[in-house]
């Protein structure tokens, strides 16, 4: 195993030594201490290797993530896993807002509790949350799938697109355009999956589907005057 | 952008530290706020007497011989305490708006930084570094103390334009956001009698709060009421004489995060800033929410309120 301690090298040094993993690399597990909430902290990583993070980080860690699985012993700051393409994300402890913006792809998993925002923008990512969530997550969310074991705060999945949105406690308020919806096979399924990948034991019948009731999609000529 | 910094001890063991360990969360912030910086430090009690920290451009003229001129047009005695741009002064309690006059009157060039019994609030133009070795703010110590670093986006590079800025007797305000409806309740706010010498954002969110003090609220119902009548985005963290509070607006995309040990409450703008505290690596680690007033006091139990949709 590969050690890089932040109290010794830079921020840029250690990313750059992440950033030279070829496919075929052999040094294919990563630690970093002393990460001290340093902002992007394993960004742009593009290569199948294990990076744990020991401790919290700062803005931005694992950003546009592509093969890599990237574990944070701790917590969270913004941003966390933004553009993520592929690959894993796994915190330990809780995420702050728009953890997951704007991902393709891979699973972003957040053992804790996310802030407001999380899944915002999102294109195809799988988000797995064990705690709650906070207000305005998945908002226009277009694809991919957002599993919150707990509670979601106000306005969930406002103006979102075809993003599945799963949620097992309350929902304070859903935004504009988006509805409760009928859980099918499939759907238990899918939640099955994820759960399992998500190393979460919760039970895929607990959970409530929320999603876009379309209104949005085309414009309603009697909403005219309102322009 | 700017930085925010708050330490409140539970334990009085920590009080000789209060300055050292604010300084290192503070300098931490530069990247957000290299413009300004400042901190309202609650330190010793007055005595009786009330203390009003006051700021000359020109200190080697405007400080020289201060006491004996305040003492002799006041007819009572008055101390100064000099500390590179700012002084300390000691004053009779109920003189505080004589001796601004007569400050006006000898001394023009003197603004009034801060009044209240325990509270100091010291800030520059300037690197938060250079700004904390020049007050000396690593050796001060005291029972809470909030710190803010400028990246000025509403209004110019200026002292009176960094924070914290004083809103009544030992009460402060510091703010990263910026607000847009600051003209037109400025211009309200001084048709109501109340103060105004900047055109900065942040002076006009501490004036509504005397204000709305003012008018007899508390200082919870003012900043619940802030939630209402600010438009824009802020992170605020106020101080007291015997504790501090902290509220977001509604959209919280202002970042905030606070550590809780058995020792103190810490506040700052990014989890960066609380790395070096003590047992912070097992404290309780937590953002506030939107659009709620949170408060720890010496004196009473910690409260949050949220603010009813």
């Amino acid at each position: 195993m590969q050690t890089i301690d932040m109290a010794k090298v830079s921020l840029r040094d250690m990313n750059k030594a992440l950033h030279a993993q070829a496919a075929t690399t052999n040094q294919t597990t990563w630690e970093i201490v002393n990460p001290k909430g340093s902002h992007a902290i394993a960004c742009g990583l593009d290569a199948p290797i294990d990076v744990t993070v020991r401790g919290s980080t700062g803005y931005y860690c694992a950003g546009m993530n592509q093969q890599a699985t990237i574990n944070i012993d701790g917590s969270a700051g913004p941003g966390v896993a933004e553009n993520m393409m592929s690959g894993k994300v796994v915190i330990e402890g809780d995420a702050s807002q728009y953890a997951g913006a704007t991902g393709h792809g891979g699973l972003l998993v957040i053992k804790g509790n996310a802030s407001s925002r999380c899944g915002i923008s999102m294109k195809g990512i799988d988000i797995v949350v064990h705690g709650n969530i906070g207000h305005m997550s998945a908002f226009m969310a277009q694809s991919g799938n957002l599993v919150v074991c707990g509670d979601a705060g106000d306005a969930l999945g406002d103006s979102c697109y075809e993003a599945r949105l799963f949620v097992r406690g309350n929902v304070k308020s859903l935004g504009a355009d988006c509805e409760k919806k009928e859980m099918r096979p499939e759907h238990i399924e899918l939640l099955t999956l994820l759960l399992e990948q998500a190393g979460c034991d919760a039970k895929p019948e607990e959970f409530t589907r929320y999603g876009s009731a379309r209104n949005l999609y085309n414009f309603d000529i009697d909403n005219a005057a309102a322009y | 952008m700017c930085g925010i910094v708050g330490l409140f001890l539970k334990d009085k063991s920590l009080e000789p530290k209060l300055g050292d360990l604010l300084t290192d969360m503070l300098i931490t912030m530069t990247d957000r706020g290299p413009d300004s910086a400042g901190i309202a430090i609650y330190g010793d009690e007055a005595n009786g007497k009330m203390k009003l920290t006051v700021q000359s451009d020109t200190p080697e003229l405007d400080f020289v011989g201060l006491d004996d001129a305040l003492s002799k047009a006041l007819g009572a005695s008055v101390s100064v305490l000099v500390r590179s741009t700012h002084a300390v002064l000691n004053i009779p309690a109920d003189s505080v708006a004589r001796v601004r006059d007569i400050i006006t009157d000898l001394r023009p060039g003197i603004r009034v930084m801060s009044r209240g019994e325990t509270l100091e609030i010291y800030k520059e133009v300037g690197l938060p570094k250079d700004v904390a070795d020049r007050f000396g703010l690593a050796n001060m110590h005291g029972t809470h103390g909030i710190g803010h670093t400028r990246m000025a986006t509403e209004s110019a590079v200026t002292t009176m334009g960094a924070h914290p800025f004083n809103t009544g007797d030992d009460q402060c305000l510091v703010h990263n956001g910026s607000l847009s409806n600051h003209n037109s309740l400025r211009r309200k706010l001084r048709r109501e009698g109340i103060h105004i010498e900047t055109e900065n954002d942040t002076e006009v969110g501490a004036a509504y709060l005397t204000w709305k003090m003012r008018e007899g609220a508390s200082l919870g119902e003012a900043l619940e009421s802030s939630l209402d009548d600010l438009d824009g985005f802020f992170t605020f963290v106020v101080g007291t004489k015997d504790g501090f509070g902290v509220v977001r607006d509604p959209i919280a995309c202002k970042p905030a995060v606070m550590a809780e040990t058995a020792q103190y409450v810490a506040f700052g703008s990014e989890y960066r800033a609380l790395v070096n505290l003590p047992g912070i690596e097992t404290a309780r680690v937590w953002e506030p929410e939107p659009a709620t007033v949170y408060f720890w006091s010496h004196t009473t139990a910690p409260t949050t309120t949220e603010k009813a949709a």
